[in-house]
């Protein structure tokens, strides 16, 4: 139905979304996730050796990867989470370092050689996974569970004093990270047909952080929204072929001296819907 | 054994000007630069590019020097002053902007390639017993030593240095006090910023290899040694650039080059978790990016 080119876009487009989420969730709670490349890596080598060596059908396979990683993220979160503010970026930043170097020794799944997936998923079924998931964000973002997160950003000391479990609810945010992470590495194993542990480093952490800061952490469209401009402004710009991620590291200089607090903000959503609430309220 | 004690200690000195850049404005300014792995990479390419046009290397690293400083400052203005007040992930993202700027830039002329840096200084060697001390490498430490005893003189002892301290304190108290600190935060990025140029000339100098992204790898160990030693103490950046560059050494020579990554940031995760503040750091720097 469509071209390899427009499927192989929107896989990345749907990957990218996914992560940009993993990252969002920790970052409205005013964590800085540099790690989250990491529990990607996670969720790529189980759902691949899961579907690989044990026969396990691709969905169910990803699935457990998702779990593994969320164990993973549970058990370090615990002791990571203690740290805060720039020791907290950087101590997931250790942490997803060492979850790649891991792999780059694990000689069950092929340590440096990288590791063949020989399951194959089609580019509908991981956008309409990407669908799921942004639907699912979008329900969260209407509980009790996502003003806590925000409120959290905004004034730890308050939260407490309010009775909201800061550490627990920035916990559940960490472990939910991990575990989106690990399905769209799942999801891209499966699609790429090859693992290589290298292909995670510290800078795909970095850059997905950078789709949710400039689509704006303060509602939850912005991480879609900078996720889909990441995937596509380089594309438009491949007219300037090799110029165009010097253009794009060029814009977002620019776009953050000028806009800093995002591309979409909450009173930015405000206004769009204004006039539809007041058609509404008129009929 | 021996010897592996002496090539850490050369490539620990790396780390060290590195971890020292990353300090300055970490400790300073509660703020992750992250254009330093680009001064970096500018300091070794910029001179690179000159010398083999011919310049001699004196002048080139003089050019690729004042060049790295000029775009500190542009860094300064770009990420850190027109965003006062701003989120504080804001300078963050910006300064990996300039990150990727810089290194897109070689990437357009000069390609991915590692390049071969020519030898500048004769390669004697000092052979103590069994020992063989390279000349450059021998330089290096004792070059990056210095400049880090140099920058720690110059914050104890100057008007400006204690200026500079004032403000590590408490920015709006320095400025009643009558600190400028409009004069002085951009004097701190010239300050780390010509450090970390610095430390890409001398790994030049010291490996014979460039490449765009060269900052990369060294600047995520830079920040491991910074934090290793705590952070904003300029002392602990030397510790911990000579233990990163002593564990890297030791674990390549006993294990294998492969369980690099895993040692260095493993020894960095257990050292924030157990001792966040650094073998060397006092209280906790302020809770910002």
């Amino acid at each position: 139905m469509f071209s390899g080119y427009i499927d192989s876009l929107l896989v990345i487009l749907s990957i990218n979304v996914i992560m940009a989420y993993a990252a969002a969730l920790p970052l409205v709670a005013g964590q800085l996730n540099l790690g989250a490349a990491g529990f990607m890596a996670v969720g790529a080598y189980v759902a691949a050796y899961g579907s690989n060596e044990l026969g396990l059908p691709i969905p169910v396979a990803i699935l457990i990867g998702s779990l593994v990683s969320g164990v993973i993220a549970l058990v370090i979160g615990v002791p990571v989470l203690r740290t805060s503010g720039i020791y907290l970026a950087l101590a997931t930043f250790a942490l997803g370092q060492i979850l790649v170097a891991v792999f780059l020794n694990l000689e069950i799944v092929g340590a440096a050689q990288g590791y063949p997936v020989f399951g194959f998923i089609e580019m509908p079924a991981i956008a309409l996974t990407a669908i799921a998931i942004v639907l699912a964000l979008f329900v969260l973002s209407q509980t009790r569970f996502w003003l806590y997160l925000t409120a959290i950003k905004n004034d730890p000391t308050v939260c407490d004093l309010f009775g909201v479990e800061v550490k627990n609810v920035q916990l559940a945010a960490f472990v939910l990270g991990g575990m989106l992470a690990a399905i769209a590495g799942g999801l891209q194993a499966h699609y790429l047909s090859y693992i290589e542990a290298q292909s995670f480093g510290a800078l795909l952490s970095i850059y997905t952080v950078l789709f949710v800061i400039l689509g704006g952490t303060q509602t939850v469209v912005g991480p879609l929204v900078g996720a889909a401009f990441f995937t596509f402004l380089p594309e438009v710009l491949r007219a300037g072929e090799e110029w165009r991620y010097l253009i794009f590291a060029a814009f977002i200089i620019g776009f953050m001296v000028l806009r800093p607090e995002g591309m979409i903000t909450a009173n930015m959503m405000r206004r769009l819907k204004a006039p539809l609430r007041r058609k509404g309220a008129a009929a | 054994m021996l010897q592996q004690l002496i090539n850490g200690l050369m490539l620990g000195s790396v780390y060290v000007l590195v971890a020292v850049a990353f300090t300055l404005s970490i400790g300073i300014l509660n703020f992750l630069n992250f254009s330093i792995p680009g001064l970096f990479m500018l300091g070794g390419m910029i001179s690179w590019v000159l010398i083999t046009m011919g310049v001699p290397p004196v002048l080139s690293f003089a050019i690729a020097f004042l060049i790295a400083c000029v775009c500190a400052l542009v860094v300064e203005r770009l990420t850190f002053s027109w965003m006062k007040g701003s989120e504080h992930e804001v300078p963050l993202v910006s300064s990996l902007g300039f990150l990727i700027l810089f290194e897109q830039i070689f990437l357009v002329y000069y390609g991915s390639d590692q390049q071969r840096f020519p030898q500048i200084i004769p390669n004697t060697t000092i052979t103590l017993g069994d020992l063989v001390i390279g000349s450059a490498q021998l330089l290096g430490l004792v070059l990056s030593v210095a400049i880090v005893i140099g920058i720690s003189r110059f914050l104890k002892k100057t008007r400006v240095g204690r200026g500079i301290r004032a403000i590590a304190e408490d920015t709006t108290t320095a400025e009643f006090l009558g600190v400028n600190t409009n004069r002085v935060v951009p004097l701190i990025f010239l300050i780390s910023g010509a450090v970390a140029a610095i430390g890409g000339m001398l790994f030049a100098v010291n490996y014979n290899q460039v490449s765009p992204f060269m900052g990369e790898e060294v600047g995520f160990k830079g920040i491991s040694a910074m934090i290793i030693g705590g952070m904003g103490s300029v002392w602990g950046a030397i510790a911990g650039g000579l233990l990163i560059g002593l564990a890297e050494v030791m674990s390549i020579y006993f294990l294998g080059s492969d369980v690099v990554d895993l040692s260095v940031y493993g020894l960095l995760l257990i050292i924030l978790m157990a001792r966040p503040q650094g073998l060397f750091g006092s209280a906790q720097v302020r809770e910002k990016l």
